[in-house]
């Protein structure tokens, strides 16, 4: 039987879901939109960012929100030298785990850097707005290393 | 801006995966007769099952099919259903019948389009047949049937459906 040509074909297959935020991460959203984070108070007086809605030894309902800074440091972190299509950042950044000032654990959230050389664990970083705020985690556009001026 | 004030309360996470998809041998000869405009499905050695489109191998037995079989574009409806609802991305405004069909001398159905048919009087068992796109457009797809429209032949009962030889139902 004579070989047939090879035929191939790109195609997409879309998932348009639509998500329930919940109550306390709709309010952590909400706050994104406005350029505030939130984190909440859990039972051992640790501050969550993002705020989950059940405590996580008591498994009671939390309701304690906190404001946390925009700035804080990189706990630990992963450099992404070649972006893919999906990724945040289309230049070298990295995923990093970022302890926010007023938090008590990290949140991941990429950081773009001129070089890799600029990250390290304890680097400190500020958080870079998106042009339009709309309730989304990409609010957050990227962190950035702080700057030598402490200023906001 | 009252928008920009409510609480949000939900996310659109839409996700797309993105393929790209190469025919294997079996499929790749189905896909260069049908731009033809020929239907072909392949038998098994063993079981002499029909199968269209052709994988290469039959489900049942195992073993790699060869034998093409050239199939007539006639063929019965073996399930089917209305779609009411618009899919994101697709032309084709509700309500429309999506029906699982088996041609004349096939023994496994394919998913198609049905019109020229009033949607309330869509059976199983009712024959159809293709309308096909004017050979000027065949390409390497099963687009090139536009659609099965309904023919004015007695239904298949139930127990036959997808065991009607080459030569037809009334044949």
């Amino acid at each position: 039987m004579a070989q047939p040509e090879v035929l191939s074909q790109a195609f997409e297959l879309g998932f348009t879901y639509t998500r329930s935020t919940g109550p306390v991460v709709g309010k952590f959203l909400t706050g994104l939109r406005d350029r505030t984070i939130s984190g909440i108070k859990a039972s051992d007086g640790r501050v969550i960012v993002p705020p989950m809605e059940y405590d996580p030894q008591t498994a009671a309902a939390l309701t304690e929100f906190v404001e946390v800074g925009q700035q804080g440091e990189i706990v630990s972190w992963c450099w992404v030298k070649q972006p893919r299509a999906a990724h945040p950042i289309q230049q070298p950044f990295a995923w990093a785990m970022i302890r926010l000032d007023g938090a008590d654990v990290a949140m991941i959230h990429c950081v773009v850097a001129d070089a890799e050389e600029q990250l390290f664990t304890g680097a400190r970083v500020s958080a870079v707005w998106a042009d339009e705020t709309r309730g989304y985690i990409t609010d957050i556009r990227c962190f950035e290393i702080a700057g030598g001026q402490d200023s906001e | 801006m009252s928008e920009d004030t409510a609480a949000v309360t939900r996310i659109e996470t839409p996700i797309y995966l993105k393929y790209n998809f190469t025919a294997g041998s079996a499929p790749a000869r189905f896909l260069a007769r049908i731009r033809e405009g020929v239907l072909t499905g392949q038998r098994c050695p063993r079981c002499a099952n029909v199968y269209i489109p052709p994988r290469g191998s039959c489900p049942a037995c195992g073993v790699a099919t060869e034998e093409e079989v050239v199939l007539p574009d006639k063929g019965t409806v073996q399930s089917f259903t209305v779609v009411a609802i618009p899919i994101p991305n697709n032309p084709i405004k509700p309500p429309f019948v999506i029906a699982n069909l088996v041609l004349d001398g096939a023994n496994l159905s394919f998913i198609h389009l049905m019109s020229e048919c009033e949607n309330s009087e869509v059976r199983i068992g009712q024959r159809v047949q293709a309308v096909w796109k004017p050979s000027s457009e065949w390409t390497h797809a099963m687009d090139n049937i536009r659609y099965f429209k309904s023919i004015d032949e007695p239904d298949v009962p139930i127990e036959k459906i997808g065991k009607l030889p080459l030569s037809g139902w009334e044949g």
